[in-house]
């Protein structure tokens, strides 16, 4: 009787606490997509049906149910670089141009590194994209501690910088040079450097899932983790405690950049086969909206890039069957990355009260150090 | 303020003291103006090609910048910029396309900017928002809702002309650049002495600052401080407004998806380059309107450098002058902060 109460109470208190982290989240969702509604309606087009498209797009089979995971995996990445970021107090803006580094030299390994088994090979350009993720993601890091330049110009003047440089490299020296091609593209990778999928959900997947574990370990159950919260926390007792801020920023940064490389990886050797520019946009700038949308929180990143890429998946349906342009669904993330920033006003509808979860700030502030 | 400074490392930048920074200065702009009188000589029409782009080229990005100091010197960072300045100049082209009507669509864009401006402050005043999310958030916003609104094929009824000053115009290489422009380029112009004027000279300019500064002393006083926050905020976006009409009704001359194009992240960092004021911001301007307009001409040449290259110029130059003097600079102490009163 007892140990039952006790177990029911148990699962209630479960219930609300879950309750109150998602309630926001949820009802901010819903308010975006009811504004979106409404401007959906005054510019002529059905909403309901739009939406009905949307959904069946994204989830109505099995194969737009893999569509769905697949457009949510390298979102679940940049949702993961950014969120890390903000852990360490940093605003990375820059998880796109880290992407597109990842991506580019993912497909250099996958399609210049000729002769190796595919258990070597695939995982070989997986990590160097990685890799190059990380370094572009140290240079803001770096240029923040020892100079000062803020981190929100420096990672987003460098996304600009990533597009020419990657644009260059795909248009230049890494240029498919097979007959035919007069794209800006580098050649396919080789299959054995290729991710494949199980069915319809692609491996990748698993790989973003099990990186946001990973996350949520380095930095809840390890010093490091400790050391890097604490720093964004408050750098000055950070400093009084012994940690190394300076190493500490740039070593998020190239963490966080590493996160969006993968990212970009899993993207050249899963889904696209190369890589061609313009294929990755967007990817890093979602990934702000969805690392809010998760509280910063590295399993929270999960639900909100598979939501961000549930719409992503269904808007090209929506845009052929519904002739809705797929542009609302941006009109859309940003109501949704309001209302959960805001939620004051979310929290005003639904009656919930704040938690003790800790509040993201980012901005104290500029060009200072 | 300072959030790392307690590591002991001093930045390359602070060991610069202000008194080399000012001969430097001095320096370098006698050098560009020995630099533009050799470079006259020797090609005449180039050079005022040149200097008239930069020109151009500065435009948007001291309105810009404009827009962000009046929002920093009151205590709100303004990092919408770009989303202020796109809306607007969709807003602007497209009521310029219906109503074929210059004037009516400057005013529409400039009001858009003034909307974003005041949401902005609604935000971070009102909800007390992180201000970057904030920001954020109108980008996003902008970009999706020009995006979905564009249609192909339309197009302006005709953009907004030059208005030579007279004999002015007819000197020689200062003529042609300074004083044979359009319309919003000469009241850029005199918007910086405004508002040089308005920040530095006048009490609503005075209240502004104490409010950026120190927004608790300011209201002790009696000082509103969110009513100067909203209002600098929305006057800033207005001008950000009419830096996006500028794209599209007197550079353009129509409007293309995302044609800012990282133009309004280019004025912040004009404006921590210039410190937060508005000449600085002028100086600052000119010198990111060079490069790009040495890119439009190295183009013309037949230079070796792919043009991915010449295209990266200004983003890399943003870096390099953050780097350098960004960390010296000092923002407004408030920046950033939200204000609770009581």
């Amino acid at each position: 009787m007892a140990a039952d109460q006790a177990s029911s109470g148990g699962f209630l208190t479960i219930v609300r606490r879950i309750w109150r982290s998602v309630s926001v989240p949820l009802t901010a969702v819903l308010l975006a997509a009811l504004i979106g509604a409404i401007i959906l309606y005054a510019s002529g087009a059905n909403p309901i049906n739009a939406y009905a498209v949307l959904i069946e797009g994204s989830f109505g089979t099995a194969q737009t149910f893999g569509r769905t995971l697949e457009k949510a995996t390298p979102l679940i990445l940049s949702g993961l670089a950014v969120a890390f970021a903000f852990k360490g107090g940093l605003f990375n803006i820059g998880a796109q141009g880290q992407l597109l580094f990842g991506a580019i030299t993912a497909a250099a390994v996958g399609f210049g590194v000729q002769g190796l088994p595919a258990l070597i090979h695939a995982p070989l350009a997986f990590l160097v994209g990685g890799l190059a993720g990380a370094l572009y993601g140290a240079i803001p890091g770096a240029l923040k501690t020892y100079t000062g330049a803020h981190e929100v110009i420096t990672t987003i003047m460098l996304n600009f910088v990533a597009i020419n440089l990657t644009d260059y490299l795909a248009d230049g020296p890494w240029k498919d040079t097979s007959p035919g091609n007069i794209v800006a593209r580098t050649p396919a990778v080789l299959e054995t450097a290729k991710i494949p999928a199980i069915g319809n959900i692609p491996l990748g997947f698993f790989l973003a899932v099990l990186a946001a574990v990973v996350t949520w370990w380095l930095l809840y159950r390890t010093t490091l983790g400790y050391e890097i919260r604490t720093v964004g926390f408050n750098p000055h007792a950070a400093h009084y405690a012994g940690i190394r801020v300076s190493a500490t920023v740039v070593l998020t940064m190239a963490l966080s950049g590493f996160l969006a490389g993968i990212g970009g990886s899993i993207e050249t050797l899963g889904v696209v086969g190369r890589f061609q520019p313009g294929f990755n946009a967007n990817l890093g700038f979602d990934g702000i909206t969805i690392a809010l949308l998760g509280k910063t929180h590295p399993l929270g990143v999960i639900p909100g890039a598979l939501l961000v890429g549930a719409m992503r998946a269904g808007a090209n349906r929506m845009q052929l069957h519904a002739g809705v342009s797929f542009e609302i669904i941006d009109v859309i993330l940003a109501l949704v990355l309001f209302f959960v920033a805001a939620d004051m006003i979310v929290r005003w509808i639904i009656r919930v009260r704040a938690g003790e979860e800790e509040k993201v700030t980012l901005s104290t502030g500029w060009g200072s150090q | 303020m300072a959030t790392i400074s307690t590591t002991g490392e001093a930045s390359i930048g602070q060991r610069i003291t202000e008194g080399l920074f000012k001969r430097v200065l001095f320096w370098l702009i006698a050098a560009i103006i020995v630099a533009i009188i050799i470079a006259y000589q020797q090609d005449a029409r180039v050079t005022t090609a040149v200097l008239a782009a930069t020109l151009r080229q500065s435009i948007p990005l001291i309105l810009g910048a404009l827009c962000g100091l009046l929002g920093e010197r009151s205590g709100v960072i303004n990092i919408g910029i770009e989303g202020q300045m796109l809306l607007a100049a969709f807003i602007g082209f497209m009521v310029n396309a219906w109503t074929g009507n210059l004037l009516l669509a400057v005013i529409a864009g400039v009001l858009a900017g003034g909307l974003l401006g005041a949401f902005l402050a609604f935000m971070s005043v009102t909800l007390k928002m992180d201000q970057i999310i904030g920001g954020t958030v109108i980008n996003i916003l902008a970009f999706g809702l020009t995006g979905y609104f564009y249609q192909v094929g339309v197009t302006t009824a005709g953009k907004l002309l030059p208005v030579p000053l007279g004999s002015l115009a007819e000197l020689p290489l200062v003529g042609p650049v300074l004083f044979n422009n359009p319309p919003i380029t000469y009241f850029t112009l005199l918007l910086v002495v405004v508002i040089h004027y308005v920040l530095f000279f006048t009490r609503w300019g005075l209240r502004t600052r104490a409010v950026g500064e120190h927004p608790s002393a300011a209201d002790t006083v009696g000082i509103n401080v969110y009513f100067m926050r909203y209002a600098n905020v929305t006057i800033g976006g207005a001008i950000a407004g009419l830096a996006g009409v500028f794209l599209t009704l007197e550079a353009v001359g129509s409007f293309e998806r995302g044609m800012t194009n990282g133009r309004g992240f280019v004025a912040l960092a004009v404006m921590i380059f210039g410190k937060w004021t508005p000449f600085g911001a002028w100086g600052a301007a000119l010198l990111f309107g060079l490069a790009t307009a040495m890119q439009t001409q190295l183009q013309f040449f037949d230079v070796q450098v792919p043009h991915q290259f010449i295209g990266m110029l200004p983003y890399v130059l943003t870096i390099v002058v953050l780097a350098g003097f960004g960390g010296r600079a000092r923002p407004p102490a408030a920046s950033g902060q939200p204000y609770e009163t009581g």
